[in-house]
């Protein structure tokens, strides 16, 4: 679209991509609605290799096959759902900046049998493009069960283009498509067969001669594409002819066309027009091709009659999610120790194996421990994922969003925004991705801000550990009740202050299709699980890995022979072994104080000292940063208390002594509040383009929280503790 | 004419008038509410901030704020 000579740098893409195996390739665009199936009809083709990537400068997933057929490669690329190529959401721009601007040779449109005249819609839009195209009709066999069916060849010959019917679960006709794509890459493009009324036709074909001025637009089909989407108001188009020398012409003439239209059709804008344009043209080929079965109640009217009940569907939603953690924590956490003592056996391997020494000790103390912490967590993040992904692919995810509208609306968010919200609780990195399911880019922005506030799982030994220390025991449960609440209640509160202040406006509208129920196909859940491990393996085994060696490189360097030797020579004369092991923990306590963490941490005491924290504690919480588990570890080596867990009664009585009951508290509000982890926020730098928004992130939370952290702390003070 | 919002459960008629502004007139239309399209109410949540119609076989849900903008002449009362 961008270029007038783009027929030349075609071929020569053409050339040196075929070059490479000596196939031809053809490179296929997958586009259709949501929820027509696109990633069923992908995933049963036969002998098709997978590559899952993303799609440039988004986070949007992007899926391509690759199938080698009669000495062809054809690579499919499955584009994300599209209703319209007015798009609406970001996702949808995605697929539409791909089908304008990326280097392709023929569209495969998918649409839903079982919605044809709404799908043919977008269809038409399609095929305005005057790509080479062929039409997948999915889900037939929903449609023939009940009794109805689609005339194939006489759709074929209305439209002009190739059609297929076809069923992803019943592997029907899913293997022709590949057929057809070579049959349709070989020949010419077929003659339009697509007109609108004589009047728009007309003023089509003003636009087309003035268009034609430019060099741009020489190649009438393009013409006339460009010309049908100035009339269906398209920005893109409009910004593309908006530097060219034609444009004061053309925008004076458009002017005239729309005024001329609108008059005579009696509608706002030109866009509606072509809408009933397209809206008739569809109904008039559905009702030529297509049997419609006999209207009945179905399984999905019957189910929702039930799950989306006024009374009954909230309390059903809350069971479903209660079950979803619980299944995610309880099953999860089985093969969580596992884990954990085969990365301690692989540390202890390092430790035997290699000579001691600094290589050594980044290995076996820095990398592998952190590595393994967080890949101790995989299992509850497929389960989370899972267990997400057949609430959406059931279609029940649609139908908590429509009963939780309400509620969230009220604090500036939406429906859909719940699922990440509640996933946070578990941990915050699959919650950030979940955040994709939200199509509106400032809805995702606000829901992810607030995502942090929800406590994820590694807070909770912090917490256990402080409750543990300053509160009585009976009132543990509580008070650990009290936290994850306050937490919440904070993040819907904020959510709603981010809504009034940073991003003003109309509430975003919620317009969302309710897809019918469907039994999820195992294996594209298979698939996708998949994906989410290799991708969490991946990042696990780099950026945790790289982070973990500088927390590591930090509080293990500047060393101090000195003290070490002073503390030797202490140790050898020691009476006993318990003297022995305060000795040691006394000398990592002291390393630690002497390491850039420890200069770190009497640095940034200054600015922890209005809340009471000595040092140690300052140093903790930065440590938090890294991971929140972390916390818990760095105290109990700071007060020297050496290897203690939460459960440590020395570490508690330590910490008794030396931390006052307020700074205590302020220590929780600071944990409950401040950024999460590494992991965490390094996920949010790549789900987040935008630079603003980084900045933001990485200062709000911990303001807020050391402010929070400052009035309970005076509170307390005031009230007498 | 009447909007959805005016409109109970069960209530069945055609589209007559979108007034929703673009883009969201746009949504509406590509999920095949638009003029002349038949429509059914099936839902709304109980305070009846959400509603969930259907169109030629496709539900959707809308906001209330959306749904007020879409008009439809009932068939039969819609009382």
């Amino acid at each position: 679209m961008k270029c007038g000579n783009c027929e030349e740098q075609k071929s020569d893409n053409r050339d040196a991509r075929g070059g490479v195996s000596g196939l031809k390739k053809i490179k296929v665009a997958l586009a259709g609605q949501p929820n027509v199936g696109k990633s069923s009809i992908i995933n049963s083709m036969t002998g098709a290799r997978l590559h899952v990537g993303n799609f440039s400068g988004v986070t949007v997933e992007k899926k391509e096959i690759y199938i080698e057929k009669e000495g062809y490669e054809i690579e499919m690329v499955d584009l994300p759902g599209i209703y319209s190529l007015n798009a609406y959401t970001p996702e949808e721009q995605v697929a539409k900046n791909f089908l304008y601007n990326e280097d392709y040779d023929l569209i495969v449109n998918v649409v839903d049998a079982n919605a044809l005249s709404r799908n043919l819609i977008f269809t038409f839009q399609l095929m305005d493009m005057k790509k080479k195209m062929i039409l997948v009709v999915n889900m037939i066999d929903e449609v023939e069960k009940q009794g109805g069916a689609v005339d194939r060849h006489k759709l074929e010959e209305l439209l002009g283009i190739p059609v297929i019917l076809t069923s992803a679960k019943e592997h029907r006709g899913v293997d022709e498509i590949v057929d057809y794509v070579i049959e349709v890459y070989k020949k010419n493009k077929p003659k339009n067969k697509l007109f609108y009324d004589e009047r728009i036709e007309e003023q089509i074909e003003k636009l087309i001669r003035v268009l034609h001025k430019s060099p741009h637009f020489k190649d009438p089909d393009e013409a006339r594409f460009i010309a049908i989407r100035l009339l269906d108001r398209d920005e893109e188009i409009y910004k593309t002819i908006h530097d060219l020398p034609i444009f004061i012409e053309l925008h004076e003439m458009l002017g005239k066309i729309y005024k001329e239209l609108e008059m005579e059709f009696d509608e706002e804008s030109t866009s509606d027009i072509l809408s009933n344009e397209r809206y008739a043209l569809s109904k008039a080929l559905v009702m030529k091709t297509f049997k419609s079965p006999p209207k009945r109640v179905t399984l999905t009217d019957r189910l929702d009659k039930l799950l989306i009940h006024p009374v009954f569907g909230l309390p059903i939603f809350l069971f479903l999610m209660w079950l979803l953690f619980q299944i995610t924590f309880e099953v999860g956490s089985i093969p969580m120790d596992l884990i954990d003592a085969a990365f301690v056996e692989v540390s202890n391997t390092i430790k035997a194996v290699l000579p001691s020494g600094a290589i050594q000790s980044v290995l076996s103390e820095g990398i592998v421990p952190a590595v393994g912490s967080v890949i101790m967590f995989l299992p509850n993040i497929l389960i989370l994922f899972l267990g997400i992904n057949l609430l959406e692919q059931t279609g029940y995810m649609a139908r908590a969003a429509f009963l939780l509208d309400g509620f969230m609306k009220r604090f500036g968010l939406q429906g859909k925004a719940f699922i990440p919200l509640v996933s946070g609780f578990g941990c915050t990195v699959p919650a950030y991705m979940a955040a994709r399911t939200l199509k509106n880019p400032k809805d995702r922005i606000i829901t992810m801000l607030v995502l942090g506030f929800m406590s994820c799982s590694a807070r909770l030994p912090v917490y256990v550990l402080l409750i543990g220390a300053f509160f009585p025991a009976s009132h543990a449960g509580n008070i650990l009740f009290i936290i994850y609440i306050s937490g919440a209640i904070l993040g819907l509160i904020v959510a709603k202050v981010l809504r009034t202040v940073l991003f003003k406006g109309e509430p975003e509208p919620f317009v969302m299709e309710m897809p019918p129920y469907r039994f999820p196909s195992m294996k594209a859940l298979s698939v996708e699980l998949w994906i989410k491990a290799k991708l969490f393996l991946k990042k696990a085994g780099t950026f945790i890995a790289g982070a973990s060696m500088v927390i590591w490189f930090f509080s293990s360097y500047p060393h101090n022979s000195q003290l070490v030797q002073n503390y030797e020579a202490k140790m050898e004369a020691a009476a006993n072994e318990a003297q022995k092991v305060h000795l040691q923990n006394e000398l990592a306590a002291k390393e630690l104080e002497s390491s850039y963490l420890g200069t770190i941490g009497k640095t940034i005491e200054p600015l922890f000292a209005p809340l009471g924290f000595d040092w140690r504690v300052s140093v903790a919480t930065l440590s938090g940063l890294a991971a929140k588990e972390v916390v818990v570890s760095t105290l109990a080596t700071l007060y020297a208390v050496g290897d203690a867990d939460e459960k440590s009664g020395t570490l508690i009585e330590r910490l008794r002594e030396n931390i006052s009951f307020k700074a205590a508290v302020a220590l929780i509000v600071i944990i409950m509040i401040y950024s999460p982890c590494i992991a965490a926020m390094s996920t949010f730098w790549a789900e987040v383009p935008q630079w603003v928004w980084r900045g933001f992130y990485m200062i709000y939370p911990n303001v807020m929280a050391w402010v929070a952290a400052f009035g309970v702390y005076n509170l307390l003070d005031f009230l007498g503790y | 004419m009447k909007s959805l919002t005016e409109c109970t459960v069960g209530c069945e008629g055609r589209i007559v008038k979108i007034k929703a502004k673009d883009p969201i007139k746009g949504r509406l239309v590509s999920l095949g509410l638009t003029k002349g399209s038949e429509i059914k109410i099936l839902d709304h949540t109980l305070a009846k901030q959400t509603w969930e119609v259907e169109s030629d076989g496709t539900k959707i849900a809308l906001r209330d704020e959306e749904a007020a903008t879409v008009f439809m002449e009932p068939k039969g009362s819609c009382e």
